[in-house]
């Protein structure tokens, strides 16, 4: 019981981060109809980007690395990070992907894989991020907020609710009710959700369509920042920019938007929890070793069975 | 070997549109046969003049261009030809290496009680690996089926998530495999409990292969995988896969049967990439799970997109372009990766149709299609096909 009692806070806290992220994805895709490979390199630049302002900001500030700074170190840090994801994400979409807005969908997902490569390998250059994991210094104490006693004697258990999973749990859930808000209760959410609908007719409604796809990009790449600082929070030991475990988060995230319905806002929310249940619930009951395969067959079987996902709503085609 | 290709060659043959080809129509179905056997004669030439791989540092990189080259081809009849868009070909590569790696190691283990090499030039052990490698296609090839069909379904970017995804399992599956049995006496008291997990190596890979391939045999399959491309490209069915990467729905309704064609591509260059696999497999020795993943299939995605998504010499420069480079640049590897990244950022704004489009390189300097070209689209009419 109280085995998966755990299980099930990590995989909120897990979910909560592919939530993040996924909205990103399902933002562009909803929009630009492709794939953003490179979104899950603005994570790394998140996570990355969070770890050297830290070593740089808390030795200023006359903080240890070792000590945890005052709660605002790490709001300020949180919120950088944002700035500066969200500036990079709109001079992706500007350079590479607005040329690119008459193409072919596949030459942009060609483009994608690119800057995707790009951001990789020059975060691996020695004098940028370097080619070798780091230790992220703490910004949290992870101590326990609640603990849980189960049973007596040797069967003994006990269930931990973490700070930092509260703490991530907390920051999603706020930023996907900003999101929320933003885009069914704003003007300018109606004029994204009017471009993703149709941008020819939007653009003669008089939307500056090309205004709005850079304020998705920003949005989506503050979101996958938000997800970077958070990741580094929950897992301090962070891979180098080009390790193959960013990637793999970054195709989770996909996927879970993918089994939400791509394109719908909540069916990535609902996506992300689901993703994040069926890894965790698997790697725990099942075997740990197989946690990639459970998600892309589930990805898989979702999409023969219902291509357009949990949320998503059938499009036919016309010629 | 030589029949299966007659019999391919012949087909195409007669399927062909006369104005297109000119090599094919002519003659007798035999010869069809002259470039393979110019090309096994060129294989045979440059495995006597050249220093054995052991020895020669240049021997090992062309067998290793050698075997890119068939996998960028292979990989081009689904991305370049039938448009569909597959990121996990180095996942094919990995099945159809590991097929052949397990046959000739084993099979050698069981036959002549050790895994060094057999035999001399076209000994036994060699007829042994090119059994292997056939069989790795052959595996490879209902894997490409397996994955061909959710093609039937997904289009574009969903297509190219499964892909991804196929060659991500194929990797934590060979990761999650057995070690190797290095024993002859171990190998045949073996039961069947120690066959699960299959021993392969699990995640520290396999190795001990014997080292059988050479430049004859890399450059013998390369010139069938050529000569099979060419003529598929220029058969009815090329023609039906380029009309499905043009426009599906044009296609459909002119009686190409959408599914048929998409399937059919994965298979074959599924295939082939399975016998590049082996291959691999015989010519470094070892094969690991990594070598599955996708990083290693974008590689061979830029090589399409740079050659020319279609054109069959314009992949192959590309192939040998991007294996040589990174050996002359050494001293910059870890710049290797940002000038392919930046190479395919602008190849895509500004020529997205790659170096070549869909055209050879001879047919660059035909002046018709030059204009073809120029006046808006990248095929001309003629070859789109009936």
């Amino acid at each position: 019981m109280s085995d998966f009692a755990q299980t099930l806070i990590t995989a909120i806290a897990i979910g909560s981060l592919y939530a993040l992220i996924a909205l990103g994805y399902t933002m562009v895709y909803g929009i630009l109809k492709f794939i953003n490979f490179a979104h899950s390199d603005i994570v790394v630049l998140g996570a990355w980007g969070s770890y050297s302002l830290s070593v740089r900001v808390l030795p200023a500030l006359g903080y240890g690395l070792k000590e945890v700074p005052p709660v605002w170190v790490a709001m300020t840090i949180l919120l950088l990070a944002m700035i500066f994801c969200g500036a990079i994400g709109f001079t992706i979409e500007r350079l590479a992907y607005r040329p690119l807005r008459r193409a072919p969908r596949l030459n942009v997902l060609i483009t994608a894989i690119g800057v995707s490569l790009l951001l990789q390998n020059v975060g691996q250059l020695s004098f940028v991020f370097g080619a070798s994991p780091q230790d992220m210094p703490p910004l949290l104490s992870d101590r326990a907020l609640a603990t849980f006693s189960f049973g007596e004697g040797e069967s003994a258990r006990q269930l931990v609710i973490g700070m930092v999973d509260v703490v991530i749990f907390a920051t999603a859930t706020s930023l996907m009710l900003i999101m929320q808000y933003l885009v069914f209760h704003t003007k300018l959410g109606v004029a994204m959700r009017a471009v993703s609908f149709n941008t020819d007719t939007a653009a003669l409604m008089g939307i500056p369509v090309d205004r709005v796809v850079s304020f998705t990009f920003v949005l989506g790449s503050m979101l996958a920042a938000a997800a970077g600082f958070l990741i580094v929070m929950k897992y301090p030991s962070i891979s180098q920019p080009a390790h193959t475990i960013w990637v793999l988060l970054g195709l989770k995230a996909f996927v879970a938007a993918v089994i939400g319905g791509i394109g719908n806002v909540r069916g990535a929310v609902l996506g992300g929890f689901v993703i994040a249940f069926v890894e965790q619930f698997g790697a725990f009951y099942v075997s740990s070793n197989y946690r990639d395969v459970y998600v892309f067959t589930l990805l898989i079987l979702i999409l023969l069975v219902k291509p357009s996902g949990l949320l998503g709503s059938t499009l036919r085609e016309k010629v | 070997m030589a029949r299966g290709t007659s019999s391919v060659g012949s087909d195409a043959a007669a399927a062909v549109k006369p104005e297109a080809v000119e090599v094919a129509v002519k003659g007798n179905c035999w010869t069809g046969l002259i470039p393979v056997a110019i090309g096994i004669l060129i294989a045979l030439v440059l495995h006597f003049a050249l220093p054995a791989p052991q020895r020669s540092y240049n021997t090992q990189i062309l067998q290793i261009i050698g075997i890119v080259i068939v996998l960028a081809v292979s990989l081009n009849i689904v991305n370049g030809m039938t448009g569909q868009f597959s990121i996990g070909h180095a996942g094919f590569m990995a099945v159809g290496g590991y097929t052949a790696a397990s046959i000739t190691y084993y099979g050698s283990m069981l036959l002549w009680g050790s895994t060094t090499k057999h035999g001399g030039f076209l000994g036994s052990g060699d007829w042994l690996f090119l059994g292997s490698c056939l069989a790795g296609g052959l595996v490879a090839a209902i894997a490409g089926y397996v994955v061909g069909l959710p093609s039937l379904r997904l289009r574009g970017d969903y297509l190219a998530i499964v892909t991804l995804g196929f060659g991500e399992i194929i990797r934590v599956v060979l990761q999650q495999t057995g070690p190797l049995i290095e024993d002859v006496k171990a190998l045949q008291s073996v039961g069947l409990k120690q066959l699960v997990p299959p021993p392969l190596g699990g995640s520290l890979g396999f190795s001990g292969i014997p080292k059988y391939t050479n430049l004859f045999w890399v450059y013998s399959i390369l010139t069938i995988t050529l000569v099979v491309a060419y003529r598929l490209k220029s058969s009815s069915a090329g023609r039906s896969m380029i009309s499905v990467r043009e426009d599906e729905i044009a296609a459909q309704a002119m009686g190409v049967n959408i599914a048929r064609q998409k399937v059919t591509a994965f298979v074959v260059a599924a295939f082939f990439a399975g016998v590049a696999g082996g291959l691999f497999a015989h010519s470094t020795g070892t094969v690991s799970p990594k070598d599955s993943g996708f990083q290693q299939s974008f590689d061979y995605v830029i090589m399409t997109v740079l050659g020319g998504r279609g054109s069959i010499s314009g992949v192959t420069l590309a192939a040998i372009f991007l294996t040589v480079l990174p050996e002359l640049l050494r001293d910059f590897e870890q710049y290797r990766l940002i000038v392919y990244a930046l190479l395919l950022i602008i190849m895509m704004l500004v020529r997205p149709q790659g170096l070549l489009g869909i055209h050879e390189v001879w047919e660059m300097f035909n002046r018709r299609r030059r204009k073809a070209e120029v006046s808006g689209s990248d095929v001309s009419p003629a070859e789109v096909g009936p």
